[in-house]
């Protein structure tokens, strides 16, 4: 039974943020702005929670925006799959939100000034609007406009840094994700040359029927690309490490657990749900996606480990990481996608985590090289004590979130046979281990050169940070809202559409 | 049909190769970051042409029903321009933040040229 007022909330959640952003740019109180934004977020979330029991119940609904059916017109279609997606977004935005109002505080508001935080908050907003509308449409078009939106807001927030390489790691970042987004938009109009289409239902019929024409594949192959190069799939993964390490704290938290997540739902939509996985095996690209999967894994884990700079350390992990979900991807099994999607939930969770603690850290030590960092373990023991969480949790040690999803994904690559994937899981464990290790060696058991003055933490920061360290065990030990969720999600894309 | 028949009658497609190439060499040959810019434009634009292409119905006319407008009229394919419509509208802002992105970098660095900027902050790094 569909009731009207879903609809409604589908397409409220993502106006809400494009209408406060404008507003919040105007005001010029950054304590007035604050809430608002984190009011936002807070009506998003609960909106989510409350979709995501709706489509528990019915399996999914669309909205047709204006009145107009499809194929005329764009519809919103909210499945298991988004709902889960949209759930994880907005509670990382709010938490993200939540950490942010150490800009209302004096003493921590250095990384962004209380001039531009208004227009910071403006910006994450807009951000967050793009993001939730690539995960609800379901029209190419429209996911290559919201997009657009999400990442112009990106470019503007990672430029917000206080040193001078933002600039260029916002550049660098602008020019590969317009290549990125322009080369989806070939794409998109190449596959509506064949298929007349440009609704996503629409076109995953006609495109059983057309893969041996040639503009299809090439549609699909430039389609593939351009979201690649916005998810960051090793070797299009240049621009990550800088963005991560030159955006202010506040920003790194934000993309790490929002923008390379969706970017990994588009391509996961894309690839099962509009190509279908009958025809997608028929190609090289389920080798392909395990073979540059475990590249990320391997090679940026190892990188990780040579990185003097603790958050561009995290940064490659974050490339290692999305390997994982790649590799869930290529599977191409109902098992692979939802250790995918249960990975890119706990990896969510944990590496905002990690990022924020980092950023306190930062707000102590004034830098972000590891030797900086030396003897905070005991200056600040509660925000280490969440660093040893999140850690255990990004490694996969029992108990932790991390856990869970890599061994749903172990368990997937058994079941498939591919030995060598299951190695490569393992391995790059191993590897995030090393690079964790020397990061908690240099916080525990080194001692620092120079006395620093103790500061108080902004409770904005403490509060989220833990949120976060917490959730990190919670759905280590629970899987009913995390695993359960996204098998369901998994096994209704493979059989839908 | 020969080659030659095919490579006249999707001259335009063969225009938006060329542009795109023409566009993503700039791209990447290009230290200066303004340049870069202008072979992103020309990237961009190439694929704006493609999509008007995609449009042409052979013998079709504007797309606008005149009353009690014949059944037999052939119209173009509005569609693709008017998607090319927001495309260019994106493209726009996109030029606009990467200039405003530039005048920052020129004023940070004193140079647009990016082995210099790389080496500023090799520079910078080893102090």
């Amino acid at each position: 039974m569909l009731r009207v007022s879903d609809g409604a909330q589908l397409i409220l959640i993502i106006l809400l943020p494009l209408v406060v952003a404008p507003i919040c740019y105007v005001l010029r109180s950054v304590r007035v702005v604050w809430l608002l934004t984190l009011a936002t977020a807070l009506s998003c979330f609960l909106m989510s929670v409350g979709l995501l029991l709706v489509v528990l119940d019915t399996g999914g609904f669309s909205y047709h925006l204006g009145g107009w059916a499809p194929p005329v017109g764009i519809e919103y279609r909210l499945d298991l799959l988004s709902a889960f997606v949209l759930l994880v977004l907005t509670a990382v935005f709010f938490v993200c939100q939540l950490y942010a109002g150490s800009l209302t505080v004096a003493s921590s508001s250095k990384e962004v000034p209380p001039a531009i935080a208004p227009a910071f908050f403006a910006a994450t907003l807009l951000c967050i609007a793009g993001l939730m509308g690539i995960v609800v449409t379901g029209d190419v078009f429209n996911l290559f406009v919201f997009l657009e939106i999400s990442s112009l807001a990106t470019y503007a927030m990672i430029s917000l840094g206080r040193d001078r390489r933002a600039l260029t790691a916002a550049f660098q970042y602008l020019v590969l994700g317009t290549i990125g987004a322009t080369f989806f938009l070939i794409g998109v109009g190449l596959l509506y040359a064949e298929t007349g289409t440009l609704n996503m239902r629409e076109m995953s019929m006609l495109i059983p029927d057309l893969v041996d024409r040639q503009t299809a594949f090439t549609g699909m192959t430039f389609v593939i690309i351009g979201l690649a190069l916005k998810l960051a799939i090793f070797p299009l993964h240049l621009w990550l490490p800088n963005a991560y390490t030159e955006a202010p704290s506040v920003v790194t938290v934000l993309l790490a657990g929002t923008s390379t997540k969706v970017a990994f739902y588009a391509l996961a939509r894309m690839v099962v749900s509009v190509f279908g996985v009958e025809t997608v095996v028929e190609t090289p690209l389920p080798r392909l996606l395990l073979i540059v999967g475990s590249l990320a894994v391997l090679f940026t884990s190892a990188q990780a480990i040579l990185q003097a700079n603790v958050k561009r350390l995290l940064a490659y992990s974050s490339v290692a990481q999305i390997g994982y979900m790649v590799i869930g991807l290529g599977l191409l099994t109902t098992e692979g996608l939802a250790a995918g999607f249960v990975h890119l939930f706990n990896h969510a969770l944990t590496k905002t985590g990690l990022f924020m603690a980092v950023g306190i850290m930062m707000l102590v030590s004034l830098d972000a090289r590891l030797s900086s960092l030396a003897g905070l373990g005991r200056q600040m023991p509660w925000t280490s004590a969440a660093v040893v969480i999140t850690a255990f949790s990004l490694v996969g040690i029992p108990g932790t979130a991390g856990f869970i999803s890599k061994w749903a994904l172990l368990d997937a690559a058994l079941a498939q046979e591919a030995y060598l994937i299951a190695a490569v899981v393992v391995v790059g464990s191993l590897l995030a281990c090393l690079y964790l290790l020397r990061l908690l060696d240099v916080m525990y058991f080194q001692v620092s050169e120079k006395p620093r003055e103790s500061i108080t933490i902004p409770i904005h920061m403490v509060t989220a940070l833990w949120l976060l360290a917490i959730a990190c065990i919670w759905f280590g030990l629970s899987t009913e809202y995390s695993l359960s969720v996204a098998k369901l999600a998994a096994a209704s894309m493979m059989e839908s559409l | 049909m020969t080659m030659s028949d095919v490579v006249l009658e999707h001259y335009n497609y063969w225009v938006v190769i060329v542009l795109m190439m023409i566009g993503m060499y700039t791209v990447i040959s290009r230290g200066h970051l303004l340049k870069k810019v202008i072979g992103l434009n020309i990237f961009q634009t190439s694929v704006f042409i493609m999509y008007i292409s995609i449009g042409y119905v052979e013998g079709g006319t504007v797309p606008i029903v005149e009353g009690g407008a014949a059944s037999d009229v052939v119209y173009a394919n509005p569609l693709p321009h008017v998607l090319i419509l927001t495309a260019i509208v994106v493209g726009v802002s996109t030029t606009a933040l990467a200039l405003a992105l530039i005048i920052r970098i020129r004023e940070a660095y004193g140079t647009l040229e990016e082995y210099d900027i790389q080496k500023l902050d090799q520079d910078a790094e080893s102090e």
